[in-house]
């Protein structure tokens, strides 16, 4: 009896069975909501990447004649036609693909920006701190939404100029977050002996440092990615984002709004493609938090 | 009288703390001389400025509020308050190597023990990454740590708080230090580790003949291990001599009170209470004008309220600050 209780003892995992990675993977595991972002975000990407292997259809491909517009879903067309015609599945594929892009380019992008500058900041204290804090507080006062679309107009409309847009006033939330943790982190010991090592202050904040904010930084990408998507899709609602006739989820929205009476299974492709994804990274983000807070024990 | 050769010396230090709430003079005017190969103990109460003096000594003094106002530190002939960030980043760590008291929050936790190790390595050698590992595992191994392959591959949180002070003194001693300095490594170890760690030092120290000045407020980490012992109180040193000379014949009545307060088990039982030293440290906003010693001195005259004395050479070796040293 004994023998068996401490058998049954030994099975059981304890903390120290894992590597710090698999002790996360682990609460991840556990975790019911960001399991379900997990699934969201999986299936996603399946949709996205594998889906046009297996429904190989050319996302710009017109069927002209009024006979080929707002077709219903048929087994020619799965999710119907748009209004020139072309393969809506396709569109979604392709729209999906870009999104995604846009939305981890952007995300991670404006992480690292955001990272670098908090750094700076927490770091060095004192008047660097203020100049960049302020700096900061500047562009979050700025009313993002007129200005990145008077933006976006300036800079012209391709991908990249709206990952620009996208990253411009995207990194103030992680600066704030990584200069917190800077403060706090540089006053730790091993900071101090990195010192007595005769470390340089680069060495310091990049080797020391940044890979102690990793963790917290991973979790807000995750976020940031999600958003990012949200605003790819409100910049191209309002006409001023990916240009037709590639496709991305935000310009199929905006261009399904002018027939939401004729064909209202046009918008609700791409708004439930966005809405699964963005609550897919939140639901993730979250369970990751979660999962990496090192106060919570198993 | 001392034909040793000096390896650092301390004259005059003063580093004060400009705080919101007025000036703290945590040095005062220390002087501290350190021989090439020897054990200096640095011995005072929480606030005394030991600390202080050995960051001032690597120059890590967080700056603001803490400032070196004057004073000059000699090593090589050359003034360590005088050399650029950029040449003191090449000291620390290479010749004058420092351990913390925390061995718990003194590695970074998302790094290997041996990639700590090699980044001191390769910050001032110019070797390639598979010879400081090399090296690395030759230091863990010097430093008793059993198994070095494979606690090179292991983190901060992996080990215990002996192994990681251990792991501490390897990554000061990898570069062959002239100075390494102790600043209260033992304190937060137990008693036994505490002792396995100071043999440690005090073996290394015997093999590899570098100098250490170990700072810390027990009496019997530095009767064990100093062959000269300073006594810091309120800032500045108030008696210096070798170790023997100091137990058996202190002259500073602080001094003298300290090792009063030690239990003595080579006595008979009484039970009288253990001498203490009445009264309390002074506020350092406050300093009390002479002597600062002097509220709490029961020899204090009006002399010591009024000036402040010197640290004089009493008999060869023995210094003391006191207008009315204790008769040996």
């Amino acid at each position: 009896m004994a023998e068996q209780a401490v058998a049954a003892k030994k099975k059981q995992k304890t903390s120290d069975d894992y590597s710090y990675v698999g002790m996360v993977f682990h609460r991840l595991t556990r975790h019911k909501l960001a399991m379900a972002g997990a699934v969201m975000l999986i299936l996603m990407m399946l949709f996205v990447f594998v889906g046009p292997l297996v429904w190989r259809a050319d996302p710009n491909e017109q069927i002209s004649g009024l006979e080929g517009m707002f077709n219903p879903p048929s087994s020619a067309h799965p999710l119907g036609t748009d209004d020139y015609g072309r393969d809506v599945l396709a569109r979604m594929f392709f729209g999906g693909r870009i999104s995604l892009f846009i939305g981890f380019v952007s995300a991670v992008s404006a992480t690292l920006i955001g990272a670098f500058i908090g750094l700076l900041a927490g770091y060095y204290g004192g008047w660097a701190d203020n100049l960049l804090m302020r700096f900061t507080d500047a562009m979050l006062s700025i009313p993002t939404f007129p200005l990145l679309i008077a933006l976006a107009s300036v800079m012209g409309k391709g991908m990249w100029q709206i990952i620009m847009v996208i990253v411009v006033f995207g990194w103030m939330s992680d600066a704030r977050l990584v200069r917190g943790l800077a403060l706090s982190l540089k006053e730790q010991e091993y900071v101090e002996a990195a010192r007595a090592i005769g470390a340089s202050a680069n060495r310091i904040m990049w080797r020391h440092l940044f890979p102690n904010t990793l963790a917290v930084l991973i979790v807000s990408t995750t976020i940031g990615i999600g958003s990012s998507i949200i605003y790819e899709a409100s910049i191209s609602f309002l006409g001023f984002g990916i240009q037709a006739p590639l496709a991305s989820w935000g310009n199929m929205l905006q261009n399904a709004q002018q027939f939401i009476w004729n064909a209202p299974r046009l918008i609700v492709y791409p708004g439930l493609a966005i809405f699964i994804t963005v609550l897919g990274f939140n639901f993730f983000g979250d369970g990751l938090r979660d999962a990496i807070d090192p106060k919570l024990k198993l | 009288m001392d034909n040793r050769e000096v390896l650092v010396d301390v004259k005059n230090l003063r580093t004060f703390f400009y705080t919101e709430d007025g000036v703290v003079p945590a040095v005062d005017g220390v002087d501290l001389t350190i021989h090439r190969g020897e054990i200096l103990g640095l011995v005072g109460e929480s606030g005394c400025g030991k600390s202080v003096t050995a960051l001032s000594i690597m120059r890590l003094i967080p700056n603001p509020p803490g400032k070196i106002i004057s004073g000059e530190i000699m090593f090589h002939g050359e003034d360590l308050l005088k050399k650029s960030e950029e040449e003191m980043r090449l000291i620390r760590g290479d010749k004058i190597s420092m351990i913390f008291q925390e061995p718990m929050t003194s590695l970074n936790p998302v790094f290997t023990v041996g990639d700590q190790i090699s980044e001191a390595i390769t910050l001032h050698q110019k070797i390639d990454e598979a010879e400081a590992r090399k090296r690395t595992v030759e230091m863990l191994h010097l430093v008793g740590i059993p198994e070095p392959e494979r606690r090179y591959r292991q983190y901060p949180h992996e080990l215990s708080g002996g192994m990681r002070q251990r792991v501490m003194i390897a990554m000061a001693l990898s570069s062959n230090p002239e100075l390494l300095i102790s600043d209260e490594a033992t304190t937060a170890l137990d008693v036994t580790i505490q002792a396995q760690i100071l043999d440690l030092m005090r073996g290394l120290q015997k093999k590899l003949g570098m100098a250490i000045l170990i700072i810390t407020h027990n009496l019997a980490v530095v009767a064990e291990m100093a062959e000269t012992i300073a006594i810091a109180y309120a800032g500045k040193i108030v008696e210096n001599a070798s170790a023997t000379e100091i137990f058996k014949f202190p002259r500073h009545p602080y001094t003298y009170g300290l090792l009063q307060s030690i239990p003595k088990f080579t006595e008979r039982r009484t039970n009288e209470p253990l001498p203490a030293i009445e009264g309390m440290v002074p506020s350092p906003y406050h300093m009390p004008n002479g002597c600062r010693f002097n509220p709490r001195c029961p020899f204090a005259t009006e002399k010591c309220r009024a000036e402040e004395p010197e640290l004089l050479e009493l008999t060869p070796g023995h210094l003391v600050r006191c207008f009315h040293p204790i008769e040996p």
